[in-house]
């Protein structure tokens, strides 16, 4: 292809890319070095407010932002250094809780307990979700023709729900009072809350996930199921390999390529769980650290903001996806290196 | 059969609104952004009537509110508020003074409505909103108890309920984790007799008060569903309907709901009294809120006139009688009935509880108390490291929001 051609092609996309990716993370990179303040005074302040039948005034000291002649906050800018890393990663914290090995109280500050979630949330979902996603695609393909789209209609449908409804559905079918879990009480006797303890909410959203992208895993095994060569196959029964050797040595090492990539792509999503904790409403229990970097840049009513923190904290989540992904990353480069011989 | 309800359920709306016709016609376009409960809906219909406006009814009121009036010009003329959520709109100085207008357009408004701030008028309340005591008249009433007047009574009370096997879990508590569990200790920390700041900005929960308060609010446990820390406004509102629990300290806006006959399944049986207190002889264990309007700064002043004109139209008594159970209103016209009484004794209490202070700290601890109590009523932690770990939360925040040095 001529290079005029290919830039022609390749520009909009870089350009946006650009834009929207690369822009905005270099200013969140520089803005978790910065804090930005309001410069503030104190004033005394009386305040009238209504009881039912008469006012009640108050007179306080209050500290309120200074504004400028336009009626505009003024604001300045420092560099605080690593200071908001600081304070989200809380090491000193951390390290005295090492100290005393205790476990409990480093599930006590928040960036812990959203990692070790994060974590085990994504590594424990991977194989579900490549092993269910293999296993309906082999019955799918093993499956007589004529009922092989229905199948694969219906394995489809959980991919497609928006995350957050699927999330919320399931918070409605197991809250206290939703129909599974009555189903689930009247058949044990016993009272049932998904909801009150950190294990179940855990074992819902392992639940959840797996059930909403293995489909996606199953579309791509199920395309690479139709190009795997039959000839090795056939010769493989020949040699008296049963079914499970077959898989074990024929088929998976044909779609490794496609694990790896489904690996990627699953290892990138999940270490963004968020969905699952606003429409589970877990934050009591279980947290995760898309969810703190949310929690941080929301507004109070005061309409305070901890943009340095939310900086700081999806930073790190950024550092956290690179260097779950070298692994898968550098086993495709080797393949890719190996194919160019 | 259906499209014809529809038919008639339009005609029988625009008789009504034909019959409720505004008083004049406003030409100016007017918009405005409030929260989404039924006062707000009643205040915006009547609004609505005079013409050229639009109104956004939003829970999420709260984070678009000071972008919006910030903007130049800004993009809501009138804004709904609370005493909470005025806070960003005072410091960022975008909403107008109101004085000229209440005098130009005010005759009715009664001096309580009127929110002075350092003497000018900043707001204007339509209605005062505090948690108070909830309770099913007739389950108390069949096991002989007495109105609960402080917390140990309610825990009492709720203990003889569960031992009549009237009901598993006799509470109804809004401690869904974050702003509702925080609220809750914000009710209960002044009850106690604590205080939220020091001098300096520093917080003083870390205290005997904080302690208490803490207390108070575990014991709650024994008697609350399980799952108690998701539970919202909404959630028990919906437990009471459905006969679930027999008492919770909950929002007074959520009391008209209660004899809802197309929603609840225990119409006229749900009783209304001040908020518990936490000590015998203190005041009851909550904070005053009200709602009430603004009007932007950055408009012209022949839209704020057109804007606050309308706002008045719409806080008429006209409309407060046609909603009078909506709200415990402030508007010349409302007639407290049944369902307003624990309100008003809370709000007439002496000693009186607190309102809610409006801060930029007040935001901060907010934030904290939301994210560092469950912990504790989990089990995870003990009281006095939560307290401490409020105070390092608060301390973080505030040191990057530039209050403390």
């Amino acid at each position: 292809m001529k290079f005029k051609t290919f830039a022609a092609f390749v520009g909009p996309s870089v350009f946006m890319m650009l834009l929207f990716i690369a822009a905005p993370l270099v200013s969140v990179f520089i803005q978790s070095f910065q804090v930005t303040q309001p410069i503030l005074e104190q004033v005394e302040v009386e305040t009238c407010t209504p009881g039912f039948l008469t006012q009640t005034c108050t007179t306080e000291i209050k500290t309120v932002p200074i504004l400028d002649e336009n009626g505009k906050m003024i604001t300045e800018t420092q560099w605080v250094g690593l200071q908001s890393y600081r304070n989200v990663l809380q090491m000193d914290k951390f390290w005295a809780a090492v100290g005393n090995g205790s476990w409990n109280q480093i599930m006590q500050i928040d960036f812990w307990k959203a990692l070790r979630f994060t974590l085990s949330f994504t590594l424990l979902t991977l194989p579900l979700v490549i092993g269910v996603g293999l296993a309906i695609a082999l019955a799918v393909n093993n499956a007589t023709r004529s009922i092989r789209g229905p199948i694969i209609f219906i394995s489809l449908l959980p991919f497609i729900i928006t995350p957050v409804i699927g999330s919320l559905s399931i918070y409605w079918l197991f809250v206290g009072d939703g129909i599974l879990t009555t189903m689930m009480e009247r058949w044990t006797g016993t009272n049932i809350s998904m909801f009150a303890q950190a294990w179940t909410i855990e074992l819902l959203m392992y639940f959840y996930r797996v059930w909403h992208v293995a489909p996606f895993a199953f579309v791509i095994f199920y395309a690479g199921l139709q190009t795997v060569n039959m000839d090795t196959l056939e010769s493989a029964v020949i040699d008296g390999a049963s079914r499970w050797e077959r898989l074990r040595h024929v088929i998976v090492p044909h779609l490794m390529p496609l694990i790896i990539f489904i690996a990627l792509i699953h290892l990138m999503d999940c270490y963004r769980v968020f969905d699952e904790i606003v429409g589970f409403r877990s934050q009591a229990h279980v947290i995760s650290l898309q969810w703190l970097t949310f929690d941080f840049m929301t507004p109070d009513d005061a309409g305070n903001r901890a943009m340095s923190r939310a900086s700081a904290s999806s930073m790190l989540t950024m550092i956290g996806i690179v260097i779950l992904l070298i692994l898968p990353l550098r086993r495709t480069w080797r393949d890719h290196k190996g194919s160019a011989h | 059969m259906f499209l014809k309800k529809i038919a008639l359920a339009g005609a029988v709306s625009l008789l009504g609104s034909a019959a409720l016709a505004c008083s004049y016609q406003n030409e100016v376009p007017v918009k405005s952004l409030s929260a989404g409960f039924e006062a707000w809906k009643a205040v915006t219909d009547a609004m609505a009537e005079c013409g050229n406006f639009q109104a956004e009814l939003d829970q999420e009121f709260r984070t678009k509110q000071p972008a919006a009036f910030e903007a130049n010009p800004s993009l809501y003329q009138i804004g709904g508020v609370s005493n909470g959520t005025i806070t960003p709109l005072l410091n960022a100085g975008t909403i107008r003074p109101l004085d000229d207008l209440v005098e130009k357009y005010g005759a009715n408004l009664k001096p309580n409505q009127l929110i002075r701030i350092n003497g000018q008028i900043m707001a204007v309340a339509m209605m005062v909103n505090t948690q108070h005591l909830m309770y099913r008249s007739d389950v108390l009433a069949d096991l002989g108890i007495e109105t609960p007047t402080t917390w140990d009574e309610v825990y009492a009370a709720a203990a003889k309920i569960k031992e009549a096997g009237v009901m598993e879990y006799p509470l109804g508590a809004t401690m869904k984790s974050g702003w509702n569990l925080a609220q809750e200790f914000v009710n209960m920390h002044p009850g106690h007799g604590g205080k939220f700041f020091n001098d300096d900005n520093t917080t003083a929960v870390n205290s005997d008060a904080g302690l208490a308060s803490l207390e108070t609010m575990q014991a709650a446990l024994e008697f609350t569903d399980p799952e108690v820390l998701v539970s919202d406004s909404t959630y028990v509102q919906q437990q009471f309907q459905q006969g679930k629990i027999a008492m919770a300290n909950l929002w007074a806006s959520r009391a008209g709901a209660m004899n809802d006959e197309a929603e609840s399944q225990v119409v006229g049986k749900v009783a209304m009294a001040a908020a518990p207190k936490a000590v015998a002889d203190g005041a009851p264990a909550t904070t005053l809120w009200w709602d009430g309007i603004v009007i932007a700064k950055n408009i012209s002043d022949e839209e704020a006139d057109a804007a606050f004109r309308l706002a008045m139209e719409g806080l008429d008594a006209e409309t407060v009688q046609g909603a009078n159970d909506a709200a415990i209103w402030l508007v010349d016209g409302y007639q407290p009935t049944d369902i307003a009484e624990g309100a008003i004794a809370t709000a007439t209490a002496n000693p009186a509880p607190p309102a809610y202070p409006s801060t930029t700290q007040m935001g901060l601890l907010h934030t904290a108390l939301g994210n560092e109590l469950p912990a504790f009523l989990t089990g995870e932690r003990d009281a006095a490291a939560t307290l401490t770990a409020i105070e390092e939360a608060y301390t973080t925040s505030a040191k990057e929001a530039g209050v403390l040095k």
